[in-house]
């Protein structure tokens, strides 16, 4: 019995091992080449690790490149847009979770069921509405659809049910005004299911491609993953640093992520169990 | 009584006012745009005219039996489907498999395992799309290399229109199948542990009490995995615009969502794009609907 075990236990590390490493190759292989002088990633005999690690690549692309414009474009419009999805989900959320008005429950039924519509069917009268307001290559522009989200006001929704009435109540009876008893009484009990809407705001803008690509017209507005798209046309055989623009733009949600995940997979999995 | 009756009306209000900044932003730049979008669909507005929308007209369906017609079109959805039908249920298995091992109760290290697995669910995709597209490099990528090692002649991945596509499924599942195991964690995770105790005690195996109790008790989870999949991979465009902008070796890499990119944003064929758009509706509603028959067949 205990030798059956052993051997099980073996193939399973075995296989979880060897996932594991297919799975960080091509990460690893990212950072590597990026620290790789210019032409070392396509030598033969193959390299795996840099013959002498040297940052020229990340150099070039914010000296040359003007890569640091993008990396704050994405920063800027990340944050702004992640604060607002912040005070405008948890209001509605908070609303259609606990302060009873007549058609909210159709209302939300409502929303939820357009939850499945593909971004992409609103996607060019949006660009046309945009263009008429000014908004083309603007950060508004692009912040606009994460602003406030069907699934984030779903999400807010069902963490805040479970909030006790009570707390609700107390509050009012010791005069508290609706507003006092949202930001005062609801949002720090809330905190859960705000840290893992914010993750969540945070990485979709941050990594959002096809809607900066339609709506960001030129170079110093562009938000880092439209920016290296632009770049591959140019610098496609610059393999280094194609590599070393890969890890600027991954680098920081990934830290985000091992930093947060245990609020991202609890959200992840509540959202999931309640869908 | 008389003082609910007035904190009720504040209430009441209250609530209003809270929804006022999402609901407006939802309905102006979400629900309006969808429907504006269907109208757009039955037009022939184009770059005329966004200079002036005096240069629009309707044209019924003329949009949509011009799409019957468009071998291209024809094209990019047998690609959408062929990347979903084959790279979905792909993803799904390795998610599930991979579930299955962070659950067993053998397994060590479980969280390291699990952020590993799950660490290219938060990358950008076009960054690591970039990445991959050196890996398939034909001569210096790493790909060929290990091939090439084990004396297998290379292949050019995302030239040959034969490969393009699947070396744009393994990317995607790559990039997805963590996800999708994580949900699939969670749904281990709610299986009542007595179910196992008691059918270890009828001296079911382990397939056995997979068969019997591991997949029904999933069957939910299974549901809403397939439908966020399917719904997420109809609507591919990063991958293959960064791999192969141009629509692949005979437009084999094309999706529905490309071509409406192309046509809309390029060409600013905006009705024509609509339509297209639509047909991506109506895949996912497609989706949707499947997942309520697959809900009413699992039901105990």
């Amino acid at each position: 019995m205990n030798r059956r075990k052993l051997v099980a236990s073996s193939i399973l590390h075995l296989v979880l091992v060897a996932g594991a490493v297919a799975t960080v190759i091509p990460l690893l292989w990212m950072v590597s080449a990026s620290l790789m002088p210019a032409g070392e990633a396509t030598a033969f005999p193959p390299r795996v690790l840099p013959s002498r690690p040297t940052l020229s690549n990340y150099e070039a692309l914010f000296e040359r490149l003007n890569i640091g414009r993008a990396f704050l474009n994405s920063a800027i419009v990340a944050v702004i847009s992640t604060l607002c999805s912040l005070l405008f989900n948890s209001m509605a959320g908070y609303a259609f979770a606990k302060l009873r008005f007549r058609g909210r429950d159709r209302l939300f039924r409502f929303l939820v069921g357009s939850l499945a519509i593909p971004a992409q069917v609103a996607m060019l009268p949006l660009f046309l509405l945009l263009k008429s307001m000014g908004l083309v290559n603007t950060y508004l522009g692009v912040m606009i659809p994460l602003m406030a989200t069907i699934y984030g006001v779903f999400l807010v929704r069902q963490f805040m049910l479970s909030i006790p009435d009570e707390l609700i109540a107390a509050a009012r009876i010791d005069g508290a005004s609706e507003w006092q008893i949202y930001w005062r009484v609801i949002m720090p009990v809330a905190r859960p299911v705000l840290a893992t809407l914010a993750i969540f705001t945070f990485m979709s803008a941050w990594n959002d491609f096809m809607w900066p690509l339609v709506i960001l017209t030129s170079d110093e507005k562009y938000t880092l993953p439209v920016a290296i798209a632009n770049l591959v046309g140019e610098h496609a055989q610059d393999i280094e640093l194609m590599m070393a623009s890969s890890v600027l733009t991954v680098i920081p949600v990934l830290v985000l992520f091992f930093v947060l995940q245990k609020q991202y997979i609890a959200g992840l999995m509540s959202g999931s169990l309640k869908g | 009584m008389k003082v609910r009756r007035p904190a009720f009306g504040a209430e009441a209000r209250a609530g209003l006012v809270f929804l006022v900044p999402a609901m407006t932003l939802i309905s102006v730049f979400f629900a309006l745009p969808v429907i504006a979008g269907f109208v757009l669909s039955l037009t022939d507005f184009d770059i005329y005219s966004l200079g002036s929308v005096a240069n629009t007209r309707f044209v019924g369906t003329a949009n949509y039996s011009g799409l019957v017609d468009n071998a291209v079109f024809w094209a990019s959805l047998r690609n959408t489907l062929y990347f979903s039908l084959v790279g979905g249920p792909l993803t799904i298995v390795l998610a599930l498999g991979a579930a299955l091992l962070l659950n067993a109760k053998l397994a060590r290290f479980k969280p390291l395992f699990r952020t590993i697995y799950f660490a290219p669910v938060v990358t950008s995709i076009v960054a690591v799309a970039v990445v991959w597209r050196f890996l398939y490099h034909p001569r210096v990528g790493l790909l060929n290399r290990m091939l090439d090692l084990v004396g297998i002649e290379g292949i050019d991945w995302l030239g040959d229109p034969h490969w393009a596509m699947p070396s744009i499924i393994l990317l995607s599942i790559w990039k997805n199948f963590g996800y999708s195991a994580i949900i699939f964690l969670a749904g281990l995770q709610n299986a009542p542990e007595e179910l196992y105790e008691a059918a270890q005690i009828d001296g079911a195996g382990p397939l056995r009490q997979f068969w019997n109790i591991t997949l029904p008790e999933l069957a939910p989870t299974f549901a809403f995995v397939t439908l966020i999949t399917a719904i997420g991979y109809f609507q591919i465009f990063a991958e293959p615009y960064v791999m192969t902008p141009d629509g692949g070796p005979l437009n084999s890499t094309l999706t529905i969502v490309m071509l409406m990119y192309r046509e809309g944003f390029r060409w600013w064929n905006m009705g024509f794009a609509a339509a297209i758009a639509f047909v991506l509706f109506a895949l996912v509603f497609g989706a949707t609907m499947l997942r309520g028959f697959f809900r009413k067949g699992v039901a105990r």
